[in-house]
């Protein structure tokens, strides 16, 4: 017999969960999938990742052989254009046409967009796919002024991706006479309007938009008040429409506003046609989250699957971030006394709003809104829906109990095990505790696989986290990140133990805080703090034992047992007499020389006896060491920038001079490396460097966080047009702050992807302050500036140190005999491993 | 160990060994690694050979311990190997050669014929 045949229209979301889901219970269906975006459907709730360096493939929700393996036919690209009832035939855009036996809307809906005269102009966008973002990001280049039509959810986050393309001067118009009207309240909004002003944006409330003035685009906004507003571009974002209009032309019902009606088993008026998602419209409701419409979905594929469920009232509570600020809302966060009590918490300074709506008797929790700080959402939000009855002070919730130290977390205990804690994957706190104690997950990674945890809108995690950590300590396992087996601390707590005891060795620091004889990897991590905060001499007080063989001997071991010579050339200027120099030494030492990606010259093949007379050459020349074996900075590329370029808007070698002397020698978690250009023409590569830095017209845009390397990565924004003492005071508080918290030999990029708010909280780290340590940090800095020595000059100046650089302890002279070298192309090069 | 199985080779002077670290010492064709494990006041002799690319590089290497295992790094891939056995600690089939030390009037001494 034949399969039935299900037709999903459209390929978002919903739509792709859908057949994850039916595929997940059975493989019988013919299934085909008719998308009218020209890709596979993706995670459209973090499209604005778009901006900060993902890529459409990183959103994508499936891999690419994903359909085929699941025997589903998909078509993208081709959307339905009619659908024939009787026929129960679809007709597609390239005209093909096709029968079902059940048809599924998964059509979403788009954004609406206001009857206001002028919309049609260019530069006007809306934000919802893929497509979109890529035609605002072009415009926005030479934008500088845009608009935001629409403070809610969506808008906001329109805005701040306005802000992060580089907009100078972005505004925010909502019609309501207060932000996010359907998420918070009138004090709630004031608070987030103080934060967001802060921040740079224009908010204004109450407004009407008459006109969109411009001759063909856009120039201006007019009010209903006959006020007007400059703007070079604008985003619509005042709701989502519904696309109802193919389910309309083929006559099933639809609501009056919009949206394909259903039951609560996700069936339209035509029993053979389903709808799920933002297109449907369930008890004159649209849901317009992703975690209602994944329960559609599951709805209709049990169903479908000869089970039995129902869709219900969908809790609709939300958490987001924005530019670094929390806001949440859950439950009744409307409700008001008398029918309730309400509790209000404020701080102004902070900017924080806390209110949460407490049932008359006390008892239970009906719902709330948090502003700034929204750290307890999840539990109240688990709090009001599982209805966990109420401590006797319900303030204790929003200001914490200040009684004892309850320690954080404690309080998913008391959660029932069929709690809800991801709502995207309807996963419960028992399915992710199983997932650790019967399922042997040991991190949140395989918590993510093995229960589909936090794969939605993220925003669970926290509590996943802590769920995961939780069942790990109730079975009595190791969760602490600890270095090893000498050092129960993370690098972290290291760190600080170290500065506050004032320890300058490692053989202290492992008698102080550790035990037994350490090993190879706490030995050169605590060297590097050691460097970091102190900034001595590394070879000195027994640390040269506990350093890295490259740090050891203050060169790259290479392949075969000999050394190369990097001294620095900072931001790649270099004379020709010092050229002349390298030349000869070179000759003079045998050595093989190679121009490196950093912009300087590697000299290998150095014997471990001739280092420290080669670099008394080198520094009799005015060279000085590279720290090419070190964590540290490597260099600072430039280009040529404005003092020969004819693009060139400022002088960036200078500027990659300054900053290369000025980094120079400190030691971090792992390298890091910088670059200058001079305009955004970009040919010093700035934006795949740890730092880079390029030139504007008004001054310097720096970028940090990018990485070359086996994972390239681009690095992101942080501050726009900074004068030249503003970016240094930037670049140092961001390397202190690295140089603190990074975990071991992890690059800026990956402790960035690790930071939770990301590249929005280190802005608010680094520019805002937030954590008020920036004058401690911009001390410390200055500290390990002021303390630079060339090592290499102490290295071949102190005759103990100079001592080690021999090969046998019993014949000085000796070098070592069997180091092997052949010729290639004029110069030596090392013989192959004698092994492979 | 009885000293007549030895062939005793003067290495170094105490002072000229780096302390909690490697020297390498020079026996005709061959090189061997001898660490001052200071922390722990004991002695080790091992070649200087790495087995896993054949990189005289021991003696470079950091030593540390695992349990109460000491043990030296090889610089070049950190495979590590017992100080005690020769045993490679990271899983490989490989081991190095090890010597007994001894240390008199300042002087420390490498056993070069090594009980098998
Ligand atoms: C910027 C942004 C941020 C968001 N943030 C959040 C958030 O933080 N949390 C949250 O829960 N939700 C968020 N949302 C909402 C969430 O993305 C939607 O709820 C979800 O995508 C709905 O899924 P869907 O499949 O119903 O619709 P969609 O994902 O829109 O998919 C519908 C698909 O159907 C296609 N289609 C339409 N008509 C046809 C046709 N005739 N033929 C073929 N294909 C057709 C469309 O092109 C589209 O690809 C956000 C949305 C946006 C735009
Ligand atoms: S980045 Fe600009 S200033 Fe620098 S070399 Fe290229 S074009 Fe010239
Ligand atoms: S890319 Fe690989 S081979 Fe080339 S220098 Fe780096 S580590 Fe060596
Ligand atoms: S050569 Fe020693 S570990 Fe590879």
């Amino acid at each position: 017999m034949k399969e039935p045949q299900i037709i999903v229209i459209g390929n978002g979301m919903v739509g792709y969960k859908f057949c994850e889901k039916l595929r997940s219970k059975t493989s019988s269906f013919n299934l085909i999938v008719f998308g009218e975006e020209p890709r596979r459907a993706y995670d459209r709730v973090h499209l604005s990742e778009y901006f900060n360096g993902k890529t459409a493939d990183d959103l994508s929700l499936s891999t690419e052989n994903w359909y085929q393996e699941q025997n589903i036919t998909l078509f993208l690209n081709n959307p339905v254009v009619k659908i024939d009832r009787e026929q129960q035939k679809v007709y597609t855009g390239n005209g093909l046409d096709y029968t079902y036996d059940i048809l599924v809307f998964a059509t979403g809906s788009g954004a609406f967009v206001p009857n206001i005269p002028g919309i049609e102009k260019e530069g006007v966008f809306v934000y919802r796919t893929i497509e979109d973002l890529d035609l605002i990001s072009t415009y926005a280049k030479k934008a500088k002024t845009a608009s935001v039509i629409g403070g809610g959810l969506l808008g906001l986050e329109a805005a701040k991706a306005l802000i992060d393309l580089g907009i100078e001067k972005t505004n925010i118009i909502e019609f309501a006479p207060r932000l996010m009207p359907r998420q918070i309240d009138a004090a709630g909004s004031d608070m987030l309007k103080s934060k967001l002003t802060d921040l740079g944006l224009q908010i204004h409330l109450n407004k009407n938009t008459a006109n969109i003035e411009g001759e063909g685009k856009i120039t201006a906004l007019k009010f209903s008040d006959d006020t007007s507003l400059e703007a070079d571009m604008l985003v619509i974002s005042a709701g989502i429409k519904p696309r109802d209009e193919l389910a309309k032309a083929c006559g099933i019902e639809v609501g009056a506003r919009g949206g394909i009606v259903v039951d609560e088993k996700m069936q339209t008026s035509d029993p053979a046609i389903f709808a799920i998602g933002e297109c449907a419209l369930f008890e004159g409701m649209i849901y317009g989250l992703v975690a209602p419409g994944y329960e559609m979905a599951e709805v209709l594929a049990t169903n479908l699957c000869a089970g039995n469920k129902s869709f219900s009232s969908f809790d609709m509570s939300t958490k987001l971030k924005l530019i670094g600020i929390d806001v949440a809302s859950f439950g009744d966060n409307f409700i008001t006394e008398p029918d309730c009590r309400t509790i209000i918490f404020e701080n102004k300074h902070k900017g924080v709003y806390k209110r949460i709506n407490v049932s008359n008797d006390g008892q239970y929790l009906l719902g709330g809104i948090l502003i700034g700080d929204a750290s307890a959402y999840n539990m109240l939000l688990q709090t009001a829906i599982n209805k966990i009855a109420l401590p006797e002070d319900p303030e204790e919730l929003i200001l914490g109990s200040r009684g004892g130290g309850e320690p954080a977390g404690a309080g998913i205990t008391s959660l029932p095990d069929n709690a809800l804690i991801c709502s995207c994957e309807g996963v419960s706190k028992g399915d992710i505790c199983a997932s650790v104690t019967d399922g042997g997950c040991e991190n949140i990674d395989d918590v993510k696989k093995c229960t589909k945890a936090g794969t939605g809108c993220g925003g669970c995690m926290p509590m996943v986290k802590d769920l995961l950590n939780h069942t790990l300590k109730s079975q009595g396992k190791y969760i602490k990140n600890v270095i090893c087996e000498h050092f129960n601390y993370s690098r972290q707590e290291l760190y600080d133990l170290i500065h506050i005891h004032e320890l300058k060795s490692y053989d202290e620091v492992l008698t102080a805080l550790g035990e037994n004889d350490g090993c190879e990897v706490c030995k050169p991590l605590v060297s590097s703090i050691l460097a970091s905060l102190w900034n001595e001499m590394i070879l000195k007080k027994g640390n040269d034992v506990a350093q890295d063989s490259n740090d050891r001997f203050l060169a790259n071991i290479q392949k075969g047992g000999s050394y190369s010579v990097v001294p620095r050339i900072p931001g790649g200027e270099i004379t020709p007499e010092k050229l002349i120099v390298i030349g000869e030494v070179a000759k003079k030492y045998n050595l093989y020389t190679k121009i490196t990606g950093g912009q300087r010259i590697d000299l290998f093949g150095a014997h471990l006896n001739d280092l420290p007379v080669i670099w008394e050459e080198l520094i009799a020349a005015g060279f000085e060491s590279g720290h090419a074996y070190g964590k540290g900075l490597r260099t600072v590329k430039s280009c040529v920038g404005s003092t020969w370029c004819r693009f060139g808007l400022h002088d960036s070698v200078s500027f990659a001079i300054r900053i290369e002397e000025r980094y120079r020698g400190i030691r971090a978690p792992h390298k890091f490396k910088s670059a200058v250009s001079g305009c955004i023409r970009e040919c010093a590569e700035a934006q795949s460097k740890d730092f880079g830095i390029i030139a504007t017209e008004k001054g310097w845009n720096l970028y940090v966080c990018g990485n070359g390397g086996s994972k390239p990565q681009h690095a992101l924004l942080l501050a726009t047009d900074l004068d030249s003492e503003t970016c240094i005071k930037y670049i140092d508080r961001f390397l202190m702050f690295y140089i603190r918290t990074a975990d071991p030999l992890t690059r800026t990029a990956t402790w960035l992807n690790k930071m939770e708010g990301g590249i929005d909280y280190l802005r608010n780290v680094i520019v805002n302050d937030s954590l008020g340590m920036a004058k401690q940090w911009e001390h410390e800095i200055e500290k390990l500036i002021s303390s630079y020595k060339c090592e290499w000059k102490e290295a071949v100046e102190n005759p103990a140190i100079r001592k080690r650089f021999s090969h046998f302890v019993n014949a000085p002279e000796e070098k070592d005999p069997s180091i092997e070298f052949v010729e290639m192309r004029g110069q030596k090069r090392t013989a192959e491993w004698k092994i492979v | 160990m009885t000293e007549t199985t030895n062939n005793w080779l003067a290495a170094c002077r105490v002072e000229d060994a780096v302390e909690n670290g490697g020297v390498c010492v020079k026996h005709g064709e061959e090189q061997i690694a001898l660490f001052y494990f200071t922390r722990r006041n004991e002695w080790y002799a091992t070649q200087n050979e790495c087995p896993h690319k054949k990189q005289m590089a021991l003696s470079r290497g950091m030593i540390g311990s695992i349990t109460d295992e000491p043990k030296v790094a090889c610089p070049f891939h950190k495979k590590t190997f017992s100080l005690n056995t020769g045993e490679c600690l990271s899983g490989d089939e490989c081991a190095i050669k090890t010597y007994p030390v001894k240390v008199e009037n300042g002087t420390v001494y490498v056993g070069i014929n090594p009980k098998s």
